[in-house]
């Protein structure tokens, strides 16, 4: 008869009853990753050998002028492409910052303050985590031209700073990550309230901001709808929309120009998540709803 | 005999007193710690300036939006003319006059979300579960692997699925089934109306595996182990016992969570079979979803009354959703 033994969830070492977790995982994690695998192959293979019959996975003879070919399509638009990083790359700061401000004061108040509708603002925000953003897309485009909005650098930015998800990560994370007799005695010395976040609260719940960052980053930096939607000057817009643009306008070349460009997009937010996973991880573990 | 009466007596009397003496003391700290808490407070200025930026925002961007959208859709109003109110027409319209909706856009919309919403919830935990098993340096390996998907935007996913799918003979899985001597000529995946809503069903479960995944598989990694075999003391039998009686009731909080992440998800991913197919309605509206339909009205058609009632059904789909996760993993007080 066979022994029915406890689950060691995250064991510390290798052992064989491991092995068969191990193998549907494996196979699992080939379904996940083989497109992957395939488009960055694609973004480097010369022209012969995109249409190759039968197409091949892994790339021969690797060449970047799929990248190359980026550059010289760009002048279509009249702007070289490097302005569409930019751009992209200005509005990801300043996204990233704005939404670590705006959150990380408002998670301290409904963390450590008590005031009359706390509780309120929090299970509203509860209420909010089930919110689809692009379901109220039509009021949304009213309420933007209606503040003048359109067709600024701002509309990027300003529309999707409140993120319900992030208040309520960071919320949690605050609350058993900064025991309130360190916040009393530092306002006994004396200290403000930004002196007190920026010193104390800040530090402590560290990993927790990486997380809202690295999350606020992959939305904004993957995303071309608002150029699409509220701009009209092309000199605003950002890399995914052009990218966008190009694959429509790219002929024959298409599929080579259109790996290159997502492979742009794609790998910075793989560099950050890698960096920071560990620290993402962590904040997760306080993810739970009570 | 009287003596020790007397001292016990006195003994008491004393003890009250100490006993007193506490409270008082006990009540002059909880005083103070209150004088304290409000050391922290601050003023109420103070509060209201650390919350106001972040309260102003979700108000304006999502509180009346959410408004805007349940009074729109009492009214027909196409961009132009000032909305004009005409009452529950658009939802009566809606269930009785839109062929398109009833036939193909609610039966498609239940599959994709229940599939892609609690299908792919089972799937996170399955997933996460099996790789809570393994030793760290792998699981986080493994665990990045699942998720690095849910990083492409839609953009990317677009790029990598039309290339796999693609209706000509170089498109992959065409190349390897007629290879393989499965199919003689190139099936044209995307624009056939047989299997854009399977492809899409899978694309979106694909990159669906998000930070409801990482929830669970922090909450697993996380697990007090005692219990675990405390529990298998009290003679829990098999795994799936253990699962359902100690592993989920341990960390109901991040399955709620998740369960919340997955539905928004799917109803979110709402335009991939559009991203997919290149068109919107997709062909025959084979995988026209909620979302989808509510764009083509609202963007194509300008029939933005419509449209915002359409916006308003698909929320409360999710709260039904959402809800129906409450029920079951909420903590009741």
């Amino acid at each position: 008869m066979a022994k029915f033994q406890v689950t060691q969830l995250n064991p510390k070492r290798f052992q064989a009853s491991q092995i068969k977790f191990l193998v549907i995982l494996l196979l699992i994690c080939t379904v996940m990753i083989l497109p992957i695998i395939y488009i960055v192959n694609q973004a480097f293979k010369p022209l012969d050998e995109l249409f190759y019959f039968p197409p091949q996975l892994f790339v021969k003879n690797p060449t970047i002028s799929n990248f190359t070919e980026l550059g010289r399509l760009a002048r279509t638009t009249g702007l070289p492409w490097i302005r569409y990083l930019l751009n992209s790359l200005i509005i990801s700061v300043v996204y990233v910052i704005g939404v670590i401000f705006i959150t990380v004061l408002a998670a301290y108040a409904i963390s450590k303050k008590e005031f009359r509708f706390k509780k309120v603002l929090f299970k509203v925000n509860q209420l909010a985590l089930m919110f689809v953003a692009v379901a109220v897309a039509v009021p949304n485009y009213l309420i933007i031209s209606y503040l003048g909005l359109m067709d600024t650098f701002w509309v990027h930015i300003i529309p999707s700073l409140a993120v319900p998800v992030y208040l309520f990560l960071l919320k949690q994370n605050m609350d058993d990550g900064i025991p309130k007799e360190i916040l009393e005695s530092a306002k006994l010395d004396g200290a403000n309230d930004l002196q007190v976040i920026l010193k104390f609260v800040v530090p402590l719940v560290k990993p927790a901001i990486a997380t809202i960052a690295i999350l606020a980053f992959q939305s904004i930096w993957n995303s071309g709808g608002a150029s699409l939607i509220y701009l009209t000057s092309e000199s605003l817009k950002t890399l995914p929309y052009y990218l966008g643009l190009l694959q429509a306008s790219a002929g024959i070349k298409a599929t080579g120009v259109a790996a290159a460009s997502s492979l742009i997009i794609f790998v910075p937010n793989l560099i950050i998540f890698i960096a920071m996973q560990s620290r993402v991880m962590n904040t997760m573990a306080r993810s739970g709803i009570k | 005999m009287s003596n020790s009466n007397v001292d016990a007596a006195y003994n008491s009397r004393v003890r009250r007193n100490i006993h007193g003496y506490t409270l008082k003391k006990a009540e002059k700290t909880k005083r103070k710690s209150r004088h304290k808490n409000t050391g922290i407070n601050g003023s109420a200025w103070g509060i209201f300036c650390l919350v106001f930026p972040f309260a102003l925002l979700f108000f304006v961007f999502i509180v009346v939006p959410v408004f805007m959208s349940a009074l729109l859709s009492l009214t027909y109003y196409n961009a132009i003319d000032t909305p004009r109110f005409v009452g529950i027409q658009n939802y009566i319209d809606m269930f009785t006059r839109d062929r398109e909706f009833m036939m193909y856009v609610i039966p498609q919309t239940l599959k994709f979300a229940i599939i892609v919403g609690p299908g792919g919830y089972i799937l996170s935990f399955i997933i996460a579960w099996m790789l809570a098993q393994l030793p760290r340096g792998i699981r986080t390996v493994l665990a990045l692997i699942v998720y690095t998907p849910s990083l492409a935007g839609g953009v990317f996913i677009g790029v990598i699925w039309k290339s796999f799918f693609s209706g000509d003979q170089f498109g992959y899985l065409n190349a390897i089934l007629m290879n393989l001597g499965i199919i003689k000529a190139p099936i044209a995946w995307l624009t056939n109306p047989q299997y854009l809503l399977s492809i899409t069903i899978f694309v979106a479960l694909w990159s669906s595996f998000g930070i409801g995944f990482l929830s669970i598989l922090a909450s697993l990694c996380n697990l007090d182990q005692e219990l675990f075999e405390a529990a298998h003391i009290d003679g829990i039998k098999n795994r799936f016992q253990e699962t359902i009686y100690v592993t989920i009731p341990q960390m109901k909080g991040s399955m709620f969570f998740s369960a919340i992440m997955s539905i928004t998800g799917a109803m979110s991913a709402g335009t991939l079979a559009v991203d997919l197919s290149g068109s919107n309605p997709t062909p025959q509206n084979s995988a026209q979803t909620i979302l989808a339909h509510m764009n083509d009205y609202a963007f194509i058609r300008n029939e933005l009354g419509y449209a915002s009632a359409m916006s308003v059904v698909l929320l409360l789909f999710v709260l039904v959703f959402s809800k129906i996760a409450s029920k079951l993993f909420a903590e009741k007080d």
